[in-house]
């Protein structure tokens, strides 16, 4: 059973990592309306390789726009962790 | 020349947080001088310091908590104040019609080291994506720039204490060149093991424990001095343009000088006096106009004696009051010096000199020292001064606005 990244655990790592009060629907709002830059998402990819013990290219990131972009990369990424067992 | 003028005040130090409480425990001579609590220090030689300490959460959104170093917060937080202070909201500021010119010493001491710390227990993955900016010398002014949107002329000058002055020149000078409004001076302090070993290299912190008798610029007793965290930032801009906004005007940075020291070991005369002499001709300022000095106060006995000397030779002996009111706070780095600034214009504000604290004058010095209790008296013009480590020579006039 392949473990799953969800909206929630972004949250959570998100405010740990970068701070911010996410409140609502933001699921679908960009990451700079968010008030997160380039940074903040380093830092968040960071701390979710090391809890998922994912490894993410430098390039992981570049087209994530939305928190529902980010969680598709990294179930992505979970899932071919998991194929690659 | 145009006049350029103070017109807010942030003050964040050992001794008050916020202008109104560091000037109220200035004046009644409070000290903020206490055991270090930062970290462990009992295994070092120098065991007292100047602490803020400071509730971030309840002062910065949380975005930025993550990302800054104490003295970066401590800065954002005297930046706020400070605009607050002169009545500006920089969002109705032209995008490019203001900056911000900190001075630094060292940079985010205590989070660099806590990453690096990280960086040899854990591993490169648990460094904070932050550290790349985070432990920067210039974090200062660029949090506040990126914080308030402001855009126009900005930097950082390096030249420990001496920076607090250097950038308020840097400041006038970009005023003088068209830009309306800058946030300058310092905020700094490294209180923290690495900070602390660094700080140490240059064996002119004190090594008592006790907090009276630690920092004794010009006293007989006079072995070094106390390290500690905060500063003052200051709005400036242009005089007339001040006042057709109708702003409160603090004073007036009125003249500059800044020499460097002959190399150690050479004849030459030190090079404070220099400055002073050429921050008040600049001003176009007479020796007997100027009503207190704010000392530079290493209390280094050879450093307190070029200092006393610098002054006799400039003002006469005993002719000018001096004092040292950072003998409340520690020395604050870059911080120090546009603390002292802000201590002058408010000095100037309610004529007012604040003491320096715990010291008696040594019988060597002919220098008015006020000690004890805050002396009353009329102050048009202050003269403040600051050194830096390795030969920076820093004076600055400021004037009540005219």
């Amino acid at each position: 059973m392949t473990k799953k990244f969800g909206i929630e655990d972004l949250t959570r790592i998100l405010r740990e990592g970068a701070g911010g009060e996410l409140e609502g629907d933001f699921q679908d709002a960009s990451f700079e309306d968010l008030g997160y830059d380039s940074l903040a998402l380093l830092e968040t990819g960071s701390r979710i390789g090391r809890e998922y013990g994912l490894e993410f290219e430098d390039t992981a990131f570049v087209d994530v726009e939305t928190p529902r972009d980010l969680v598709e990369v990294v179930n992505a990424h979970l899932l071919s962790h998991a194929a690659r067992g | 020349m145009t006049a350029v003028a103070v017109t807010g005040i942030g003050a964040i130090a050992p001794n008050g947080k916020g202008t109104d409480a560091y000037w109220k425990s200035t004046v009644e001579g409070l000290s903020g001088i206490v055991p270090v609590s930062r970290f462990d220090a009992s295994g070092y030689p120098a065991k007292l310091a100047g602490e803020v300490p400071f509730d971030a959460a309840a002062h910065l959104p949380s975005r930025l908590i993550p990302a800054t170093d104490h003295m970066t917060r401590l800065s954002l937080a005297a930046a706020e104040w400070a605009l607050q202070d002169a009545g500006v909201d920089p969002a109705e500021l032209p995008d490019f019609g203001a900056g911000v010119i900190t001075a630094s010493s060292a940079g985010g001491f205590e989070f660099g080291q806590r990453e690096l710390e990280n960086l040899w227990n854990k591993g490169p993955k648990y460094v904070s994506a932050y550290q790349s900016y985070a432990w920067f010398y210039a974090v200062n002014s660029g949090q506040i720039s990126i914080r308030h949107g402001m855009r126009g002329p900005s930097g950082v000058v390096v030249s420990d204490q001496a920076g607090g002055l250097d950038a308020i020149a840097q400041t006038r000078r970009q005023i003088r060149k068209g830009t309306q409004l800058i946030i300058s001076g310092g905020v700094d302090g490294s209180l923290c093991p690495w900070g602390w070993v660094a700080q140490m290299t240059d064996t002119r912190m004190s090594t008592s424990d006790d907090p009276e008798r630690a920092y004794l610029p010009f006293d007989p007793a006079a072995g070094g001095h106390v390290a500690g965290e905060g500063g003052a930032l200051l709005v400036m801009e242009e005089l007339e343009a001040a006042r057709r906004r109708g702003a409160r005007i603090y004073g007036e940075v009125a003249g500059y000088g800044a020499t460097m020291d002959p190399r150690p070991g050479s004849s030459r005369e030190p090079g404070l006096r220099r400055a002073i002499v050429t921050a008040l001709d600049d001003a176009g300022v007479n020796p007997d106009e100027v009503d207190v000095v704010f000392a530079d106060a290493a209390a280094v006995p050879e450093l307190d004696r070029i200092e006393a000397d610098a002054i006799d030779a400039v003002f006469g002996p005993g002719k000018v009051a001096v004092t040292a009111p950072k003998t409340m706070t520690g020395r604050l780095a870059a911080g120090a010096a546009s603390l002292d600034v802000a201590a002058a214009l408010l000095a100037i504000r309610d004529g007012v000199i604040p003491p320096t604290v715990h010291v008696s004058r040594a019988p060597e010095y002919s220098i008015d020292l006020v000690t004890g209790a805050a002396r009353e008296a009329q102050v048009r013009t202050a003269l403040v001064l600051a050194r830096g480590h390795g030969g920076f020579n820093s004076a600055v006039v400021v004037r009540a606005a005219r």
